[in-house]
């Protein structure tokens, strides 16, 4: 199923967004994942994986109040879906899976 | 707490905001400013602008951007049938307002599609060529010495040789010669012909249709004629005359083709071609240097088609290089070859010796700066009217906006009912069109020759376009005003008057138009006057009630003789020309010394001449005898050789002897100065001479109280002497007032459009007239009850608009001054002196026709009783 399909990218947004519970918008995501990371994000990236999500209907938002950081303007507060969260526990599951199917020795790391 | 320091980039935003999805928007704005305002805290203010603006930039994406809003376009599409109701609606109510505007840009526009057809028509001459492109005239840019250059249309036989010989970009050129004219005999009949010399590439060049005839032969040999399809059902009343012969004097030319009459938009005309290898055989065995003169340059004319491929730079090049090899042989002259695309020809700028006319960039740059005036003066009307009208269509846009119209919406509305309002005008325009062509073709002789103004498929389209540009350009401003209002402002206050505050610049709008007409005005009035002065001007001899006959061609002894059996003739002379026209003939004089010499212009006379002419003769005698064709001994001069020679009093100059050209000629009169050209240039050398060829016509006394019978005498007498050539008479005054008829010409249509402007920016001060009276009815009326005078109140009203009137003036008066002042007469030699008959005059006429405009309305609005006025609330 393409549409249900996560990235990975994806799947770190919305794991952020469930990281940051209440406080999940454009800035705090592009902070905790850049923090978490390590890896620079740009907005644009972000913001495309967001409407992707918003478009599977794994998250949805809503706007907050007007605060003065933001000139005035409000922020839009990003919640995980239920699709979203089975979408995660299904990624998830599939690794464990993966990974407890994946013979001990194959994980050895090979030497010299 | 917030400065004006500490928020980002205004223009950033705003661009922001213009790209961006809605949708997105306040999102990706918030987040912006988020990151400005933490920027600022740790990399200070100027890095967190900068990083603003960039990040605005970045965010610049195909997902982040406005989608085309088809839907919006589509209803706007289908509001157009509202939007055309609500116009026809909204111009019917108003008839006065819409009569004003219709009229005025109809009258205007009628000026502009004249304009407009004269631009198509000019533009279409010479196209018909095939490659008209790639068609040049080489042009000569003649200097003697180091006097003034000046460019020639014509240019050497030797040059038209050594381009089809040496330049190897050139396809083809062709070599023609002007003045190819005279009585052309078939079966002792004799039909009088002009034509042109050209040689056999003339076809090649130019693509003249050739109906009969071998078209690379037929010029090839000598008296060999190429006819005009015209000229051949006139003289053998039949098409296929190749073969024919036709006696040129003594001469048998051959008919070696038969073409098509040249179209109205080719530059040159002929009825006749004749083989130019006639006049080149001739003359390379009788005088072969001076034909091959680098200075033989002022009748042939050498066109030339660049090959394909080939850029007119090299052959400038190749030219260049030819002038500087004949100029090096030359000694006082010096002459650069040019080439002009035949495109160029009609609408580039006047060249002397030019073959065929040409309208001139100037004439159609003024032309058109005319007409641009005439229709930004209607569209100010429009303009103004439409603003002032617009508190009535207010509260119809703020119903709109509530409804959900956008502002752009708004815009389309009101600028569809402008164009709407100038589609209109466009139809009565084109009627006012046809009414005004042939009242312009016929202005002047050389128009109608030039141009047909014929209506092509694509001058339609071009009306049609333009009349859309017109309606959108005036229906700019009040769009943009009655789509810039808020729909709250509007409906909540019941007096929107304070809502526009572009009453200032409708004022403006009043006194750019009325600057404009009294600039019209003034011109008309000055150069009525210039031309009335000119005309009238004392020039030194009178011509009154002389009649001028031409001779064309007979000999002036017998048209005299035939002429003097007429009892009214009081008394003949005879004169190669008729001086003060502009025409003249030159030749070049010396004194004693060989190496000074100078241009002295000249006429042969007889011995009436001088007395009839009233000359004033201050020293000498008089010719005592009839002009001869040999032994030219004498001449009479004016004091300004005398002067140039230094030759002393007017009695010591008698019997002194002078070389014009090659014949020795004493001097044994001097005549005082007189105008022999125009008055607007300076008087230089001139003398009076007897020679018999140069005598062209005849100026006949005649005393008579019934002229016109007269006349019919005249022509009765010359139709049973000279059966192929008109009777061309006219009175001597005639032609001298001919030579001034630029300034007529330039009176007619400045008065003409002096009269439209004047028409239209009345018609808009009656407009506003009206307007003013009736949004200050119920003032007025208060103020009556109150104990105002009528008089009192006609003053209050009417003086706001005088006061318009004057800054006008105040601006017309000296910037017109100026103009004629400083520009159009600054190099004319005698000219009337612009004073307050000429300015003054105009501007009491504008003030007149203005006050009347307002006042009858403001004395309509003065007059209402109170009480029918104030009853109402």
């Amino acid at each position: 199923m393409k549409g249900t399909y996560l990235g990975e990218f994806q799947e770190v947004v919305l794991l952020t967004i469930l990281v940051l519970e209440g406080n999940a918008y454009g800035v705090s995501i592009q902070e905790e994942i850049e923090k978490r990371t390590g890896r620079s994000v740009s907005r644009g990236a972000l913001h495309t994986a967001l409407t992707r999500l918003d478009e599977k209907g794994f998250i949805n938002s809503e706007y907050g109040g007007a605060t003065a950081e933001r000139g005035g303007r409000r922020k839009r507060f990003y919640q995980v879906t239920n699709l979203g969260k089975s979408a995660l526990e299904e990624a998830k599951s599939l690794r464990e899976d993966l990974w407890s199917s994946v013979p001990k020795v194959a994980l050895q790391k090979i030497q010299g | 707490m917030k400065n004006k320091k500490t928020i980002p980039p205004k223009w950033a935003d705003r661009f922001l905001e213009w790209y961006c999805k809605p949708s997105l928007f306040e999102d990706l704005q918030g987040d912006l400013y988020e990151h400005f305002y933490r920027h600022i805290e740790d990399k200070g203010i100027r890095k967190a602008k900068l990083i603003f603006v960039l990040n605005v930039f970045k965010f610049f994406k195909p997902y982040t951007v406005k989608k085309l809003n088809f839907l919006n376009k589509l209803t706007q599409f289908i509001m157009f049938k509202n939007y055309f109701k609500t116009s026809f609606r909204s111009i019917a109510r108003n008839k006065l307002f819409s009569f004003i505007n219709v009229f005025g840009l109809a009258v205007s526009m009628s000026v502009c599609l004249l304009m407009i057809t004269l631009l198509t028509e000019v533009k279409s001459y010479e196209k018909f060529h095939a490659d008209a492109s790639d068609i040049y005239r080489a042009t000569n840019l003649y200097q003697y010495l180091e006097e003034e250059p000046n460019l020639f249309a014509s240019t050497s036989i030797i040059a038209g040789k050594r381009i089809k010989e040496e330049i190897a970009g050139v396809e083809a050129a062709t070599i023609m010669r002007r003045n190819f004219a005279g009585d052309f005999e078939n079966d002792n009949q004799k039909f009088a012909l002009r034509g042109i010399w050209a040689d056999e590439s003339f076809f090649d060049v130019f693509s003249f249709e050739v109906i009969y005839g071998d078209k690379d032969q037929a010029l090839t040999n000598p008296k060999s004629l190429v006819i005009t399809d015209e000229t051949a059902l006139k003289i053998f009343n039949q098409l296929n005359v190749v073969g024919e012969t036709l006696l040129k004097g003594d001469e048998p030319y051959q008919v070696t083709a038969v073409v098509k009459t040249p179209p109205f938009n080719s530059h040159i005309k002929f009825e006749v071609i004749g083989s130019f290898s006639t006049l080149d055989q001739a003359q390379m065995q009788r005088n072969a240097t001076g034909w091959l003169s680098w200075q033989n340059m002022w009748m042939n004319y050498t066109y030339f088609k660049v090959a394909d491929g080939q850029s007119i730079k090299n052959i400038q090049a190749a030219l260049d290089k030819i002038s500087i090899d004949q100029n090096s042989r030359e000694k006082y002259t010096s002459i650069q070859l040019g080439a002009q695309p035949i495109l160029k020809i009609m609408t580039g700028p006047q060249i002397s010796n030019s073959l065929g006319m040409n309208m001139g960039s100037e004439t159609l740059w003024i032309l058109g700066i005319l007409s641009f005036v005439v229709i930004l003066s209607a569209g100010f009307n429009y303009t103004n009217l439409s603003i002032a009208r617009s508190l009535r269509r207010a509260k119809e846009v703020g119903i709109r906006k509530v409804v959900g119209a956008k502002r752009g919406q708004i815009f389309s509305q009101f600028t569809v009912e402008a164009c709407i309002i100038s589609i209109f005008s466009l139809i009565l325009a084109y009627g006012g069109f046809l009414l005004i062509k042939p009242l312009f073709l016929s202005l002047n002789p050389e128009m109608s020759r030039m141009l047909q103004l014929k209506l092509e498929p694509i001058t339609i389209i071009y009306f049609v376009l333009f009349a859309i540009l017109v309606g959108f350009a005036a229906g700019l401003l009040p769009s943009l005003v009655l789509s810039k209002l808020k729909a709250i402002q509007v409906l909540k206050t019941t007096s929107n008057t304070k809502l526009f505050s572009s009453v200032s610049l409708r004022k403006a709008l009043i006194v750019i138009q009325f600057t404009l007409t009294l600039g019209f005005i003034i011109s008309a009035n000055v150069a009525y006057n210039q031309f009335k002065y000119s005309v009238n001007f004392d020039k030194g001899f009178n011509g009154e009630n002389i009649i001028t006959i031409g001779l064309a061609g007979n000999d002036p002894e017998q048209v005299k003789t035939l002429f003097e059996r007429i009892p009214e003739v009081e008394q003949i002379s005879m004169a190669a020309m008729v001086l003060g026209t502009g025409e003249r003939w030159g030749d070049d004089l010396k004194y004693k010394d060989p190496l000074d010499s100078t241009t002295i212009y000249y006429s042969s006379v007889d011995q009436n001449y001088i007395p009839m002419l009233k000359h004033n003769l201050i020293a000498g005698s008089n010719f005592l005898r009839t002009p001869t064709s040999d032994n030219e001994s004498e001449i009479i001069v004016n004091e300004t050789l005398l002067k140039r020679f230094n030759i002393g009093t007017p009695q010591e100059a008698i019997g002194e002897q002078v070389l014009v050209g090659s014949n020795k000629l004493t001097i044994i009169g001097v005549v005082e100065d007189f105008h022999y050209a125009p008055i607007n240039e300076p008087i230089e050398s001139f003398g009076f001479r007897q020679n018999l060829e140069d005598i062209q016509l005849l100026n006949l006394k005649v005393n008579s109280t019934n002229l016109v019978g007269t006349m019919d005498k005249l022509r009765a007498a010359w139709e049973g002497f000279d059966e192929v050539h008109p009777f061309e008479s006219r009175f001597h005054s005639e032609h001298i007032a001919r030579a001034y008829d630029t300034y007529e010409l330039m009176f007619t249509i400045v008065t003409f459009l002096a009269f439209v402007s004047i028409s239209i920016a009345c018609l808009g001060l009656l407009g506003m007239g009206v307007y003013t009276a009736e949004t200050r009815m119920k003032e007025i009326s208060i103020r009556k009850v109150l104990g105002a005078s009528e008089s009192s109140l006609i003053q209050l009203l009417v003086k706001g608009f005088m006061y318009l009137l004057l800054i006008a003036a105040v601006i017309a008066i000296p910037a017109t001054y100026y103009l004629f002042d400083s520009i159009i007469l600054a190099d004319q030699a005698n000219r009337i002196s612009i004073g307050l008959n000429e300015m003054g005059l105009g501007v009491l006429f504008i003030f007149c026709i203005g006050f009347l405009t307002i006042s009858s309305q403001v004395w309509k609005a003065a007059k209402a009783n109170p009480s029918s006025t104030l009853r109402s609330e």
